[in-house]
């Protein structure tokens, strides 16, 4: 036992949260795909909803996991009444691929 | 139509039922008519710590089967009328309690109260996923320790899964409520730090509960701590805390039991 040790005692908090931090991440993995297509889902809506009109009701969110790249298709639903629609932009494709 | 919160965490011993009776008592103290609901099918305890044990004649599964009326199971506080119990059963049959029976309850509830607040059991079964079922907003009560931020994150997880609300797509309103925290020992960095526990959870912060005596002192007693002495810490965090819950914006600060004389030049707290 160093009688230096005493004196220079860390706080054991520190340990505690990057041990919880590191622990989490894995364990939130497990749950990953719903939350993020979640989160996801919400941001997306919200940041169409500014410009045009949106039935919430009529969104469709949809993840393909792959092994090297998975896919997000966000199908939404735009009424024809609504200006700078292109004729045949009925239904609005995004496609994000995450690395 | 009254709010449905669910006071929950997973991990037991953290301070959800004083957390619920705190939080209803101070509640009904704000004029707010208040309903708790103890979900421990077969170790209730809210009646205890609400000092009503010896007042309990029908409970939660006698409603829901029939046998009583909601108006006969409830209990009235002596101390304030606007805030009422309906007790658990001390039934073994963990299954006695039905989702559609706390459907129907809770739905009778909601025209009553304003608030109907849910103490959760601990855990992650049945009893848990019933309690959270109807919730409009959730208090995750977590203690400043790793066992119980890893429960609350997992329960967190289930609240945006397994409630009416996200199957919905909606959100539950999730508050984080940390209890027994101690600023002197997260200052020498020997406790996780509000800060520590709100970066991992990120989940906005209802309030931050001291660890107190009063507490312990309350449930001895048989009253919500908010009762007992409304100017312990405690006692003040859980007023905040409600007042939060009403809507209203309170600076967030750690309210700690005020020392006597003789417990600032002793450094005891005061009696």
């Amino acid at each position: 036992m160093n009688l230096f040790n005493l004196f220079k005692r860390r706080g054991s908090a520190p340990v505690a949260r990057d041990r919880l931090q590191i622990l989490l991440a894995y364990e939130r993995s497990g749950r990953g795909p719903s939350d993020l297509l979640f989160v996801l889902r919400e941001e997306i809506l919200a940041a169409v909803g500014r410009h045009v009109e949106i039935n919430p009701e009529r969104v469709h969110v949809q993840m393909d996991r792959g092994d090297k790249v998975s896919i997000l298709e966000v199908e939404i639903e735009v009424p024809n009444t609504v200006r700078a629609v292109p004729a045949s932009g009925r239904k609005k494709h995004a496609k994000l691929r995450p690395a | 139509m009254g709010k449905v919160v669910v006071v929950t965490s997973g991990k037991g011993g953290v301070g959800k039922t004083t957390s619920t009776a705190a939080l209803g008592a101070a509640l009904a103290q704000c004029g707010q008519n208040v309903v708790v609901v103890d979900f421990d099918v077969g170790l209730r305890n809210l009646d205890l710590v609400m000092g009503a044990e010896r007042r309990v004649v029908y409970d939660f599964i006698n409603v829901t089967q029939g046998v009583a009326k909601l108006s006969q199971a409830l209990i009235r506080d002596k101390r304030l009328d606007r805030l009422a119990l309906l007790p658990a059963s001390q039934t073994r049959d963990k299954d006695a309690l039905t989702e559609d029976g706390v459907q129907s309850v809770i739905t009778s509830l909601r025209k009553m109260f304003d608030w109907i607040i849910c103490d959760s059991p601990a855990g992650i079964e049945r009893g848990a996923t019933l309690a959270m079922r109807y919730a409009d907003e959730a208090v995750v009560v977590t203690n400043p320790e790793v066992s119980s931020v890893r429960d609350s994150d997992r329960i967190i997880g289930i609240l945006d899964a397994k409630t009416v609300r996200a199957e919905r797509g909606e959100r539950v309103a999730k508050h984080l409520l940390i209890t027994r925290f101690d600023q002197a020992r997260a200052s020498r960095g020997e406790m996780l730090t509000i800060e520590d526990v709100l970066e991992i959870l990120s989940t906005p912060l209802l309030g931050i509960v001291p660890e107190s005596e009063e507490v312990l002192r309350a449930s001895n007693l048989g009253a919500p701590v908010t009762f007992n002495n409304p100017n312990s810490g405690p006692a003040r965090a859980y007023f905040d805390a409600a007042r939060r819950l009403m809507g209203e914006e309170i600076e967030m600060t750690i309210p700690t039991d005020k020392l006597s004389l003789f417990g600032k030049l002793f450094g005891r707290r005061a009696a």
